[in-house]
């Protein structure tokens, strides 16, 4: 069987004729959240196509996740997005749990808890700097996020051995108890976060350039953010009320009290604006994690982690993750290695409506519109 | 509102579309997503009717995945709704057998999310989308012939073979260095 292979350029006229201009925006610049092209028509500097092109970092996870134990995928998905790996680790002991129907002990779940809420606040921290360089404040914002975020990757370095490659979670727990003194480090860490917020938002939320370059741009209805597989803050800042943590309520989150941030016009500051309440709200979450974690197991000592062997069947588990819903949907004829493994990535997905979201709009907006929506290339490639 | 099981939702489809061949695939892990196998010619129906019957508004295709098995190929949908909380149900469609008759219906004008994730399958695993907008590679360049996914597919030595100067261009080259 063989297909005819495509050229890069659009495939058919639109019969704007000779004004238009074809554009291949990347591999790169697109304010360089990575290695990610689009080819854009433009009448002037108005966008009136998008093509997205991806695969410039694709490595075939899938791939290798079948010639590997269960347990040899867990590193792996450290290298998926690499801002959050720990959520990662997560959404994968989630699934490979719901195959083998694995109970988790308590204290475990709160470990989970809190290095997942911190992993999201230092992502939506990552963002707030992303998309000022997006706007064209390169630098300065990125850098005020980077100094609270690395505080953060501290932390993480302190309880796995590594900054951001941590491959912590194990199925039916995670891999290390926490070490001496950390969660009062954790702690009085998440005590300083309100401070930063506060300073961050002084310095952009009413600033007059970003309302400008924000307010109205890249505007999506909730219906067809639902119908385009859009998933995380990315849905809710359409005004949709649905977030995985209370759907699905997995771990210990039905016992902790938080609410659910929305947004009323589904444009890109909504977007920007929904990542900082989510974030109070994730300090919420890990203040009340802290006072409720128990002593006890961190790993279901029943489960053989070396040599380990689910029943056969499959299953598809997911997590709210910082980006939106990371999936694994799992096959097992119950060997050592995996029949199947399959990542659903909120990155790539998110993308799906990125040029109903451009059209119209101008060239300098497309980076914002992409900023907004918040991809890491090592999980829209995989 | 008690969880939608795939057996509520199989009764619903035989009471609407009695003609429409489905049935239930079972799933021996202890999670118990049982799927539902729709035959491919009844595919978009079904899928439809998913989405749009009050009682289900399966609304989110959140995953597609590609499948290879030793005699078909499998596109497995995991279906969610957004506006009931309900989910996952499985939906999977079949093709004929793994060369020839690699076709399935696409799912992309019922559910936009299904576009990449056809794509992708189409990429790694050869499955057709019959009525896809833009059934292209996405993440495999566009010359690659084969799909990597498949379970039979070997890896050539090396991806980025070209062939070495000989002949002519040799001969031109000492020319120049004469």
């Amino acid at each position: 069987m063989s297909f005819q292979p495509h050229t890069f350029s659009f495939n058919e006229s639109d019969g704007a004729g000779a004004s238009t201009l074809d554009v291949s925006l990347g591999p790169q610049h697109p304010s360089t959240h990575g290695v990610f092209r689009m080819n854009v028509r433009m009448d002037g500097e108005t966008i009136v196509k998008l093509q997205p092109v991806f695969g410039y970092l694709h490595r075939n996870h899938e791939k290798l996740a079948e010639s590997h134990s269960w347990l040899g995928t867990m590193p792996y998905t450290d290298r998926l997005d690499y801002i959050c790996p720990i959520t990662n680790n997560w959404a994968y002991a989630v699934a490979v749990e719901k195959l083998a129907g694995i109970e988790v002990p308590e204290r475990a779940e709160y470990i989970r808890v809190i290095v997942g809420e911190l992993t999201r606040l230092q992502n939506h921290t990552a963002f707030l700097g992303f998309i000022l360089g997006d706007m064209g404040a390169w630098g300065s914002a990125l850098m005020y996020a980077f100094r609270e975020r690395e505080k953060i990757l501290d932390l993480f370095e302190w309880l796995t051995g590594a900054r951001m490659m941590v491959n912590y979670m194990r199925f039916g727990g995670v891999r290390c108890d926490l070490p001496v003194g950390w969660l009062e480090k954790a702690r009085a860490y998440v005590e300083t976060y309100p401070a930063f917020l506060d300073e961050m938002e002084q310095l952009l939320t009413g600033n007059e350039i970003l309302l400008a370059r924000l307010q109205g741009v890249g505007v999506l209805s909730g219906e067809r953010a639902i119908n385009g597989g859009l998933s995380g803050p990315v849905l809710r800042a359409s005004g949709i009320d649905y977030d995985i943590r209370k759907v699905d309520g997995y771990g210990v989150y039905p016992r902790l009290n938080f609410r659910i941030p929305r947004g009323t016009k589904g444009d890109c500051f909504d977007r920007f604006m929904l990542r900082i309440l989510e974030a109070r709200e994730s300090i919420k979450i890990l203040r009340q994690a802290f006072a409720q974690i128990p002593e006890g197991p961190t790993l279901n000592p029943a489960v053989k982690q070396r040599g380990f062997k689910p029943p056969v069947g499959e299953a598809y588990g997911r997590i709210e993750g910082p980006k939106g819903e990371l999936g694994f949907h799992l096959i097992s004829e119950g060997g050592e290695k995996p029949y199947r493994i399959h990542i659903r990535p909120p990155s790539l997905i998110n993308l799906t409506l990125l040029e109903e979201m451009c059209l119209g709009t101008k060239l300098a907006d497309v980076m914002v519109i992409l900023g907004s929506i918040d991809i890491v290339l090592g999980e829209v490639d995989r | 509102m008690t969880a939608l099981t795939p057996q509520f939702v199989l009764s619903r489809i035989n009471a609407v579309l009695p003609e429409a061949r489905v049935e239930l695939l079972d799933n021996p892990s202890p999670c118990g997503q049982h799927s539902l196998l729709v035959h491919r010619e009844d595919a978009l129906r079904v899928a439809e009717f998913l989405k749009n019957d009050p009682e289900l508004l399966l609304d989110f295709a959140s995953n597609v995945s590609g499948v290879d098995y030793p005699d078909h190929l499998e596109a497995v949908y995991h279906l969610f709704s957004i506006a009931n909380k309900q989910g996952p149900i499985v939906l999977r469609t079949r093709t004929g057998d793994r060369d020839k008759d690699v076709t399935v219906p696409s799912l992309t004008p019922v559910w936009k999310s299904a576009d990449f994730q056809e794509r992708e399958a189409f990429d790694l695993f050869g499955i057709r989308f019959e009525g896809h907008p833009d059934l292209r590679r996405l993440l495999m360049w566009d010359e690659f012939v084969d799909h990597p996914m498949r379970k039979d597919y070997v890896a050539p030595d090396d991806y980025e073979y070209e062939p070495t100067p000989h002949g002519e261009i040799l001969n031109k080259a000492a020319a120049s260095h004469a």
